[in-house]
C-alpha cells in the first residue's frame, strides 16, 4: 500500500496546497515570499520547457536566457506608456513607441520573436548530430547580452529598462503555468512526442520508421523557445527592471542546473527542481550574513548558498544521474487527470486513505519496537 | 519493385561499395550474404536513406529514391529493420509498436495491421504494457520486425534477424520470416547466417568486400562448391 496511489492524497498533495498556497499569495502580493512563490511558478516554465529540448528530445540547449531576455524586452516595449519610451528607448520606430498591447498579448509577441530567434539558429546547427547547439546557444545568450548593452537607443543600453508595470500577478503567473504544463504533458503523451522521446533514445531506429530528425528538433526547440520567451515577459513584469546582466550565461546556466536536479526526462522533476532551486537559496541566505546556531555566532560565509546548490548538483549527478523525479510523472498526471478531482466526491477514497495511513502507522510502530527490543 | 544501378557508397575517404547493381522483384525474397565488413548492412542503410550514395542509383517502383531523405523513403513504403534490435527499450511494447505506424494517418490500417501483428507475435500482445526492454532478445526481435510491420511496408529490410540469438530464437525467427513470405511482403535480407537465408529466399547475392561476386537462385547457390566452401562450412 501506497500513499501515491491514493487519488485523494494526490488531489491533497498536488492540488489542494499549492492551491492554497497560490491562493495566499495571490492576495499577499508585494509580500517577499508572494515574491519567492512568483518566481518559482515562472522557474516552472523556464525548466519545464528547457526539459521538452533538453530530456525529451536529447538535445542540449544552453540558451534559456537568451530567449527570456527577447521575451522580457518585447513585454516591456508593447506595453510601456509612450513617454516613458521616448525617454529610455528614443531610438525605436515611431509606431512601436505610440503602441501599447495588453499584457497577455504582449507575452505571446515576446514568445513568438523567441521562438523565431531559435528558428534562424536552430536551423543551421540542428541538421547536425552532437553537441553543436550547445556552443551555439551560449553562443546566443552572448550575442543578446552585446546588442542588448551597446543598442542603446533601442534597449537604454545596460542602464537597462526600469519601471515595468507590475502585471505579472500570481494568477497570471500560475496561470500561464500550469497552461505551459499542461500543453508540454499533452505534447510528450501524443505521436509527436513518442517521435521526440524516440528520436532521443535511438536516432537511426527513429529514422527507420519514418521520423523527420531535423524538424523534430528544430519544432521541439522553438516551443521551448516560445516559452521562455513568455516566461521572460513574466519575469521582467515582476521584477519591473530588466537589463542584460540579467539573463547572461549565470541566469541560463541556472535553468539547466535546475532541470538536471529536478530530472531532465520528467515534467513533475522541473516542478521538483524549480522548487528546491527557489527555496534553498533563499533558507541558505542567512548562512552569507552569519547567523547564530546554539549560541554561536558564525562568521559572514559569503557564496556559501551557491557552493552549497553546487555541491548539491554533484551529489546528485553521482547518486542520481536522472535526477530526482527521474522518469515519474506524478505530479503533472495527477494535476491533469480527471480521476483527481473526482476523487474528492468518493467515500471510498476518503476510506483507501484513512486505510493506507492506518497501515502506515502500525508498520512504523512495529519498527520503533523492534528496534526498542 | 527495388532496383539499384551501379550503387557506390563512400565512408570518407574509403569505399565500401563498388558500383555494385541489384533486383528484387515483388513478392520477392531476397537474400544478401556476405561475411563482415563486406558492405551488406552499408547497402541497407543506403536504401533507407541513412546514407548518402556517392553515386549510382537507387529505384523504388519505377522511382529515384536515392536521394531522398529517410522518412520521405519510409512513407514511400520501404521500412528497414535495423541491427542489434534497435527497439526503443524504456517505452512499452505498445507505445514502440505505435511508433511503428508513426505515419499511417489511417486508423483503419492501424487497427489491421495491429491485429495482423498481434496474431504473428501472440507474445507481444500478452505484454502490451510491459517496457521492452525487459524482452528477451528474440523477443525484441519480434517486437522490431512487429514494429516495421505496423509501418505498413511494400519492401521489408532485415538487417541480421538472427544475430546474437539462441538456435532456437533463430528458428523461430525464421519461421516469422516464412510467414511474412507466405503473405506477399517482399524482403531483402542480410544475414551471416548463410545456410538459413539461402533455404529461405528465392534469390540471392553474395557480397566480399564490396562486390557482389555471385547472384543467382538460391536453390543453387546453396550447391555450389565455392559458396558452401567459402559460407556454408562443407567441403
Amino acid at each position: 500500500m501506497r500513499l501515491r496511489d491514493s487519488d485523494l492524497f494526490r488531489f491533497i498533495v498536488f492540488v489542494l496546497i499549492p492551491l492554497i498556497v497560490i491562493v495566499i499569495c495571490g492576495f499577499s502580493s508585494g509580500s517577499y515570499y508572494a515574491g519567492l512563490v512568483n518566481l518559482f511558478g515562472i522557474n516552472v516554465i523556464l525548466v519545464a520547457s528547457l526539459n521538452l529540448v533538453n530530456g525529451f528530445s536529447g538535445m542540449f540547449s544552453m540558451g534559456h536566457a537568451a530567449f527570456m531576455a527577447i521575451g522580457a524586452y518585447a513585454a516591456a516595449i508593447l506595453t510601456l506608456p509612450a513617454n516613458q519610451k521616448l525617454i529610455s528607448m528614443p531610438g525605436l520606430p515611431e509606431w512601436l513607441i505610440y503602441m501599447k498591447l495588453p499584457y497577455p498579448v504582449a507575452l505571446i509577441i515576446g514568445g513568438i520573436l523567441a521562438a523565431i530567434v531559435a528558428l534562424l539558429i536552430g536551423f543551421p546547427v540542428l541538421r547536425f548530430k552532437g553537441h553543436y547547439l550547445s556552443v551555439a546557444t551560449i553562443g546566443l545568450i552572448v550575442i543578446v547580452r552585446a546588442v542588448l548593452d551597446n543598442e542603446d537607443q533601442l534597449t537604454n543600453g545596460a542602464r537597462g529598462v526600469t519601471g515595468l508595470p507590475n502585471y505579472a500577478s500570481t494568477w497570471i503567473i500560475f496561470g500561464t503555468a500550469v497552461i505551459c504544463l499542461f500543453i508540454l504533458y499533452r505534447l510528450i503523451r501524443s505521436s509527436y512526442g513518442r517521435g521526440l522521446i524516440a528520436m532521443r533514445d535511438d536516432y537511426v531506429a527513429a529514422q527507420t520508421i519514418g521520423i523527420n530528425l531535423t524538424t523534430k528538433k528544430i519544432s521541439a526547440f522553438c516551443i521551448s523557445a516560445f516559452m521562455a520567451g513568455v516566461a521572460g515577459g513574466l519575469w521582467g513584469h515582476m521584477q519591473s527592471v530588466i537589463s542584460g546582466k540579467f539573463f547572461y550565461i549565470d541566469a541560463s546556466f541556472k535553468i539547466v542546473e535546475t532541470s538536471i536536479i529536478g530530472g531532465m526526462s520528467s515534467l513533475s522533476g522541473a516542478v521538483v527542481g524549480s522548487l528546491l532551486m527557489t527555496f534553498i537559496p533563499e533558507l541558505l541566505a542567512p548562512l552569507e550574513t552569519g547567523i547564530e546556531v546554539f549560541g554561536i555566532r558564525l562568521p559572514e560565509l559569503y557564496g556559501a548558498s551557491n557552493l552549497i546548490m553546487a555541491a548539491l548538483l554533484i551529489v546528485i549527478i553521482i547518486f542520481r544521474r536522472q535526477g530526482i523525479m527521474g522518469y515519474s510523472e506524478i505530479i503533472t498526471e495527477s494535476l491533469f487527470s480527471a480521476k483527481t478531482y473526482s476523487s474528492v466526491l468518493k467515500k471510498s477514497e476518503y476510506k483507501k486513505l484513512c486505510d493506507i495511513v492506518a497501515y502506515k502507522i502500525k508498520v512504523f510502530r512495529s519498527r520503533l519496537k523492534s528496534k526498542g527490543a | 519493385m527495388l532496383e539499384i544501378n551501379k550503387l557506390s557508397v563512400k565512408y570518407d575517404n574509403i569505399r565500401v561499395l563498388h558500383y555494385i547493381s541489384m533486383q528484387i522483384r515483388k513478392g520477392e525474397m531476397v537474400a544478401l550474404i556476405g561475411a563482415n565488413g563486406a558492405g551488406k548492412t552499408t547497402v541497407l542503410r543506403t536504401i533507407s536513406g541513412l546514407l548518402k550514395a556517392e553515386s549510382g542509383e537507387i529505384l523504388f517502383e519505377g522511382k529515384d529514391i536515392t536521394k531522398m531523405s529517410s522518412h520521405n523513403i519510409v512513407a514511400s513504403g520501404i521500412v528497414h529493420v535495423p541491427e542489434g534490435r534497435q527497439i526503443f527499450t524504456k517505452m512499452t511494447i505498445e507505445e514502440n509498436l505505435k511508433l511503428g505506424a508513426y505515419l499511417q494517418r489511417d486508423k483503419s490500417v492501424i487497427k489491421r495491421n495491429f491485429e495482423k501483428v498481434f496474431s504473428l507475435f501472440p507474445i507481444l500482445k500478452q505484454r502490451l504494457h510491459q517496457q521492452a526492454g525487459t524482452l528477451s532478445g528474440g523477443e525484441q526481435q519480434m517486437l522490431a520486425i512487429g514494429r516495421a510491420l505496423l509501418g505498413n511496408p511494400k519492401l521489408l529490410l532485415l538487417d541480421e534477424p538472427s544475430m546474437g540469438l539462441s538456435p532456437i530464437m533463430t528458428q523461430q525467427v525464421f519461421s516469422v520470416l516464412e510467414s511474412l513470405k507466405k503473405e506477399g511482403i517482399t524482403m531483402l535480407l542480410v544475414e551471416q547466417n548463410a545456410y538459413e537465408a539461402l533455404e529461405i529466399s528465392d534469390r540471392a547475392y553474395i557480397l566480399e568486400t564490396g562486390n557482389i561476386t555471385l547472384e543467382g537462385r538460391s536453390s543453387d547457390l546453396i550447391q555450389d562448391p565455392n559458396v558452401k566452401k567459402a559460407y556454408l562450412g562443407g567441403d
